[in-house]
Order: structure tokens, then C-alpha cells, then sequence
């Protein structure tokens, strides 16, 4: 990575404007989402299921999520995380802030096109294999401020995304039902299978 | 009778095996280095030679990875040094005014200050006069070292 220096702060704002009008430009198709193994009709051996069902417990048991709280849904994800809905029984009780020691992200909330370049950033640095599951209506479609010219509409228009868990917010059974579906999901990974 | 003969061949086996060791001690120590440069040898012989077997010699370790068990595909954002999600830009090597240390100095002085007037406000009472006394010839202290601090133009910025 180069290293510009930047001294004057109108300098700092054009190249960020800029940046992010070439996201803007170079997303305005959503991000199809990774679930090419779901259909896929494998050969499958008895090595090879066995090595899948040994990798994908062992990946869907210990998910560790990244902060990624935009917004209001962060806080059904702090009831969802504390004691009474405890998603540690699912071995995500740590949080990680830093994106290389977390499989998951959870977006829980509305995007504006500001802080996209950071969120896809994170998204970029966290280590494979790596999920996101969309929390709230903000992050599936950009909810209530669909309209607006500063708000995402879709978490999937800049990364891809697993699960969408609707809700304004979602409740934390519904979050909770989300990464169940998560891991039926993970679960159907074969490491013979393209994608992720 | 049998486990004497057992113990008498162990025995020899043993100093055979030490006197083998030992007579061989500087070749065995180079072995490792010999191995890694007959290894390299054959690397590159095989590179020249037949370039399409060198696929499946390097990557032995890597093997999971060649076996597609663990995804790889880095990337420069990846493979940044800061994790943050911000750019990193201009240069961690700036000045600071010196200011701020003088700043920092009277601050700690006024905190120490502080630190010492909660105690005696709550044991007002009982340290009485001596308490006061005592008090008040240390804000005098303080007080005459904000002065200097003051006079000498510190908390003027420019």
C-alpha cells in the first residue's frame, strides 16, 4: 500500500469523495450471494464426508463475530449476546475488534456510502473463510432510508452476504434463528466444492 | 542366565551405537545442511529439466492449503499491516509543540494539588487546625510555583 500525504483537510475530503463516488459507481449491482454449494450434486465419498462434517463442525462451532454496529440493531445484538439469549452456547461469545481473528460479520444497521469503503475494508481484512449475516431491514435493503441518497440500499450491493434476517430490528430469537441457518448452511460445505 | 546375555547384547548394542555416533559426530552434525543443499540441487535440476513436476514438490508443507482445506486468497487490503478501517495516511513521525509538556507539568502539579485537598476536605474536622496550617503552606507553595510558571509566559500560546 502507498502511503500519501495529505496535510490540507479540503485536500482529505476531495480524495475521499472521490473514493466514494467509485464505490458508489462500481456498485450499483447487488452482490449475488454465496450459496453455489447449496445445489451442487457431489460425488461424495465417505473420506471426503467425513473430512466435510469434521472442517464444517469445527467451522460453524466457533464463529467469532467482528464489530460491525452502524446502528440501532446493535443493541438486539447486545441482548442477543448477553446473558439471557447467550449466543456464547454457539461458541460466538467473543466479539472480536479486530477483523483477523473473526469469521463473522454481523451488519447490524444502516450503511451510509461514507462509511462503506471502512466497512468493506474490515470486511476485505478478516480471515477465510468469512460470513456475513445482514441484520435489519437497513442492512437488507436499506429499510426506511431506502430513499435517501447517503444510505446504502443493501449491505449485498458492497459485500456478499449469507443470511438476511429481517426485522426493524430483528428480535434475538430471530437473530438467533439467523445463525441457526447460518450453520445449516456451513454444514453443506464440501472443501471439494468451488466457491468461498 | 538368558535376561545376563539380554543385558551383555544391549550393552554392546548401546556402545556400538555410541562409538558410531560419535566417530560420526561431524558428519551428523552437517547432515541437516547437506540434506537441505541436495534438496535445493534437486529443486532446481527438476525446475530445468521437467518444469511441470515442480508443482507438486514445493507445496508438501503447504498441503491443506494445496488440497483447497484452508481458502487462500490474499489480497493487498489483506495483507496490510494496520487492521483498522481506515486508510492509513501521512506518517506517525510528527512534532508535537513543545508546549504541551509545559502545559502537562502544571497540570501535574495542580492534580497533585487536588489529589491532596479531597482527603483533608473529608477529614475536615477532624485534622483541625493543624490540617488548615498544613494546607494552606502547600497551596502556598503550589501557588508560588504557578506564578514563576505564569510569569515566565507558560500558558501564553504562541
Amino acid at each position: 500500500m502507498e502511503v500519501e500525504e495529505v496535510y490540507s483537510s479540503s485536500e482529505l475530503d476531495r480524495k475521499e469523495g472521490k473514493a466514494i463516488n467509485e464505490l458508489i459507481a462500481r456498485s450499483q449491482e447487488p452482490i449475488p450471494d454465496p450459496d453455489q454449494w447449496l445445489d451442487e450434486e457431489l460425488k461424495r465419498n465417505i473420506l471426503l464426508t467425513s473430512v466435510d462434517a469434521l472442517i464444517d463442525w469445527g467451522r460453524r462451532s466457533s464463529m467469532w463475530p467482528v464489530v460491525c454496529f452502524p446502528a440501532c440493531c446493535a443493541f438486539e445484538f447486545i441482548a442477543t449476546s448477553v446473558s439471557r439469549f447467550d449466543i456464547d452456547r454457539f461458541g460466538m461469545g467473543i466479539i472480536r475488534a479486530s477483523p483477523r481473528q473473526a469469521d463473522l460479520m454481523i451488519t447490524a444497521g444502516t450503511l451510509t456510502w461514507k462509511m462503506a469503503p471502512q466497512v468493506k475494508r474490515i470486511y476485505d481484512q478478516m480471515a477465510e473463510p468469512k460470513w456475513v449475516i445482514a441484520m435489519g431491514a437497513c442492512a437488507i435493503s436499506g429499510g426506511i432510508f431506502r430513499s435517501s441518497y447517503s444510505v446504502v440500499p443493501g449491505y449485498n450491493r458492497i459485500i456478499p452476504v449469507d443470511v438476511y434476517v429481517p426485522g426493524c430490528p430483528p428480535r434475538p430469537e430471530a437473530l438467533i434463528y439467523g445463525i441457526r441457518m447460518l450453520h445449516k448452511k456451513i454444514s453443506k460445505m464440501s472443501i471439494a466444492a468451488k466457491g468461498k | 542366565m538368558l535376561a545376563d546375555y539380554g543385558y551383555i547384547g544391549l550393552f554392546l548394542v548401546v556402545a556400538i551405537f555410541f562409538a558410531v555416533t560419535t566417530l560420526l559426530l561431524p558428519f551428523s552434525l552437517s547432515l541437516p545442511a547437506r540434506l537441505v543443499l541436495y534438496f535445493r540441487r534437486l529443486t532446481r535440476y527438476l525446475e530445468t529439466h521437467y518444469p511441470f513436476l515442480v508443482r507438486f514438490i514445493p507445496p508438501l508443507p503447504k498441503f491443506p492449503r494445496f488440497m483447497q482445506v484452508v481458502p487462500y486468497n490474499p489480497t493487498p487490503v489483506k495483507s496490510s499491516t494496520f487492521e483498522c478501517g481506515m486508510e492509513t495516511i501521512g506518517t506517525a513521525w510528527v512534532r508535537f509543540n513543545f508546549r504541551y509538556y509545559f502545559y502537562a507539568l502544571v497540570f501535574i502539579a495542580l492534580d497533585i494539588l487536588v489529589v491532596f485537598l479531597y482527603p483533608w476536605a473529608v477529614e475536615l474536622r477532624g485534622l483541625g487546625i493543624f490540617g488548615l496550617i498544613a494546607v494552606v503552606i502547600f497551596i502556598f507553595i503550589i501557588v508560588i510555583g504557578y506564578i514563576y510558571a505564569w510569569k515566565k509566559k507558560v500558558l501564553e500560546w504562541k
